[in-house]
C-alpha cells in the first residue's frame, strides 16, 4: 500500500504552500488519492505557515494529521514546533541553511538535511529554496519520482512564470541529489 | 470540462456545484472560512450571466436571497455560523413563503464570533430550522470534496422539488481542504411547478402572493400541516454511509469532516481487530432514523462523536430508543479534531 502524510513548515513566503500544493497535485496524477489542507489565519508574510498533505491509493480519512510520518522543516521555528509530533522513524527533512541540523534526533527519526537556500542561490534564484527542499524530500521518501513533480509544476505556477517551470525542475533535482542522510 | 479532475477547496467544489446546478444568483457578505466561495462567484458567475451581490450586510444578503427565490430563480447564499444567525429571520420567512433557495454554512467555532478553526456547533440551528415558528430545512453534510459538488446539485432540486429552502452544512476543515473532485453536470434541470406560483409579472395572468402571513381562520394551521406533510415525505430523500457496519459491535455515529476523521480511528482499531463500524449520516434533517434502528435492533452498541458538546446525539438516542442508547465524545470547538483523541473514548465504549 503507498500512503504517506506531511506536514510542510517554514515562514510565510518560503513557499511551504507551493510545494504543498504541487505533493498534491503530483501525486493526484500518479493516481494517488490526494489531500490538502492549509493552516490559515492572521498569518501574513514572515509569519509562520504550514500545510498537511496525504497522498495514499486507499480511501483518506482524516485530512489533518497530529503524527505525521514526515516533515519538511524550512525554519527554526517549525523544527521547535513539530518535531515532537513526528511518528517514530519518520522522515525529517530539514532545511540546513537555517536550521541547526544537531537539534534533529537521529536516534528516532531518519533525518535528511538539504542546504536549500545555498543551493538555490547556486541555481540563481533563492526563492527556490522551497523545491530543493522538496526533492530532499521525494529522495527520503521515494513515494514518487523526480518527474512526478517536475510534470505538475505547471498547475501550480502561474501561467506568467511557466517560462521558469525548467529552472525550477534543476532545483527539485539538485535536491534530490544533495539531500544528505544523518 | 466533463470527466477532468480539478483539485480545489471543499468552498470551490460547492460554487462550481452550484454553477453546474444551474444557480444564476449569489448573495453574500464575507466572513472566514467560506471567504472563497464569494470570491469564486464573484468572478464566475458574472461569465454565466447570472448575478453576485456583495450585500451590505447578511440580512441583507438573505433577504435578497428570498426575493430571487420568491420569483423562481436558482439563488444561493453562503456564510459562516454569525453570519448564519443574521441570515434567520428570512430563512424563517422562506420556510413559512415556500420559497426555495439554497444556504450554505461553512460552520466555524462558536458561540459568539468563536473563531476561524472547525466547529459543528450550529447542528441543532440546522436541523431545528434556526429560525422562529415551526419549521425544518432540509440539510445535508458533505464529507469530501466530490460530496460537496455532488450534494449541492442535489440541494437546488431539492429546493425547487419541495419549495424549500435548503442547507448545506460543512465546516472549516471541508471549506478548506484541497481534494480532488470530477465535475459533472446534470442532464436537465427542473424547476418542477415553478410557473404555477413564483413572481414573474403579472401579465396574461392573476397576481398571486408568495407569504409568510396568514391571518384568516384556518389559514395558518393549513399551511403548518402543509409544511409538516412535506417534510414527512422526505424520508424518501434520507442519505447515508455505513462503513463496516455489518459484523461492528459498536456504530461510531459521525457527520461530515469528522466522520472522514473517525474513520481513521476506526481503520486503526480494525487493524488491532476490534469489531468498531461507523455510520455517517449525509442528511441532517432528514435524519436516518430507520437505518439507525435497523442496526440497533441487531443489538449493536452506538457513539457519537461530534465536534460539540452533543447536539446529534441526541437525534442518535431518538431513532434507537427503542433498543439502545448511545454514548457520547465531543472534540471541543476551538481545538482541532484529530483521529488519536477518539480512540481511548472508542474503547471504553467498546467495554462498556
Amino acid at each position: 500500500m503507498a500512503y504517506i502524510d506531511t506536514i510542510i513548515a517554514g515562514f510565510g513566503g518560503q513557499g511551504v504552500m507551493l510545494i504543498g500544493n504541487l505533493l498534491a497535485y503530483a501525486g493526484m496524477h500518479a493516481g494517488l488519492n490526494v489531500t490538502y489542507i492549509p493552516v490559515y489565519g492572521p498569518e501574513m508574510r514572515g509569519g509562520t505557515s504550514n500545510c498537511t498533505v496525504v497522498l495514499s491509493d486507499d480511501e483518506i480519512g482524516s485530512p489533518l494529521i497530529p503524527c505525521p510520518k514526515s516533515l519538511i522543516i524550512m525554519n527554526p521555528p517549525s523544527l521547535d514546533k513539530f518535531q515532537s509530533q513526528l511518528e517514530e522513524n519518520g522522515h525529517l527533512i530539514v532545511n540546513s541553511s537555517l536550521v541547526d541540523a544537531s537539534k534533529c534526533d537521529t536516534k528516532r527519526f531518519n533525518v535528511w538535511t538539504i542546504d536549500a537556500n545555498a543551493i538555490a542561490d547556486r541555481l540563481g534564484n533563492t526563492r527556490m529554496a522551497n523545491m530543493v527542499a522538496l526533492g530532499a524530500f521525494l529522495k527520503a521518501t521515494g513515494i514518487l519520482t523526480i518527474e512526478d513533480a517536475s510534470k505538475a509544476l505547471e498547475f501550480v505556477i502561474s501561467a506568467r512564470y511557466h517560462n521558469l517551470i525548467p529552472a525550477n525542475t534543476v532545483a527539485i533535482e539538485a535536491g534530490f541529489n544533495e539531500a544528505v542522510k544523518l | 470540462m466533463a470527466n477532468e479532475r480539478l483539485f480545489i477547496k471543499g468552498n470551490e467544489a460547492i460554487s462550481r456545484g452550484a454553477l453546474a446546478a444551474g444557480c444564476k444568483c449569489f448573495f453574500g457578505y464575507p466572513i472566514t472560512p467560506q471567504n472563497d466561495i464569494p470570491e469564486f462567484f464573484s468572478e464566475e458567475m458574472l461569465k454565466t450571466g447570472g448575478d453576485f451581490v456583495q450585500a451590505e450586510s447578511e440580512i441583507a444578503a438573505a433577504n435578497m436571497l428570498l426575493g430571487a427565490g420568491a420569483a423562481g430563480i436558482r439563488a444561493m447564499s453562503s456564510s459562516s455560523s454569525p453570519g448564519m444567525s443574521l441570515k434567520q429571520e428570512a430563512i424563517s420567512y422562506m420556510a413559512g413563503s415556500r420559497v426555495p433557495a439554497v444556504l450554505v454554512n461553512i460552520v466555524r467555532g462558536g458561540p459568539g464570533l468563536g473563531d476561524i478553526g472547525p466547529s459543528q456547533g450550529d447542528y441543532y440551528q440546522s436541523t431545528r430550522g434556526g429560525g422562529h415558528g415551526d419549521y425544518r430545512l432540509f440539510v445535508l453534510a458533505p464529507s469530501t470534496a466530490q460530496e460537496a459538488y455532488d450534494l449541492t446539485i442535489k440541494a437546488f432540486d431539492v429546493a425547487f422539488k419541495y419549495r424549500t429552502p435548503v442547507m448545506i452544512q460543512g465546516d472549516a476543515i471541508l471549506g478548506q481542504m484541497k481534494e480532488p473532485i470530477v465535475p459533472w453536470i446534470p442532464e436537465t434541470l427542473n424547476n418542477y411547478d415553478v410557473d404555477t406560483w413564483c413572481l414573474h409579472g403579472t401579465k396574461g395572468r392573476k397576481e398571486r402572493l408568495v407569504k409568510s402571513l396568514f391571518l384568516n381562520d384556518g389559514e395558518l394551521a393549513a399551511q403548518n400541516l402543509s409544511l409538516q406533510a412535506t417534510y414527512d415525505s422526505w424520508t424518501s430523500e434520507v442519505m447515508y454511509e455505513e462503513f463496516e457496519c455489518a459484523d461492528a459491535e459498536l456504530i461510531i455515529v459521525a457527520f461530515g469532516s469528522i466522520a472522514r476523521i473517525t474513520k481513521s480511528t476506526i481503520r486503526t482499531l480494525r487493524a488491532k481487530g476490534h469489531k468498531v463500524g461507523l455510520f455517517r449520516p449525509i442528511t441532517l434533517y432528514p435524519f436516518p432514523n430507520e437505518a439507525l434502528e435497523n442496526l440497533a435492533k441487531q443489538g449493536k452498541k452506538f457513539l457519537t462523536i461530534e465536534h460539540n458538546l452533543g447536539q446529534m446525539v441526541d437525534d442518535v438516542r431518538l431513532a434507537v430508543r427503542r433498543h439502545a442508547d448511545s454514548d457520547f465524545f465531543g472534540f471541543l470547538p476551538g481545538n482541532l479534531p484529530s483521529p488519536i483523541d477518539c480512540e481511548e473514548p472508542i474503547l471504553k465504549a467498546l467495554k462498556a
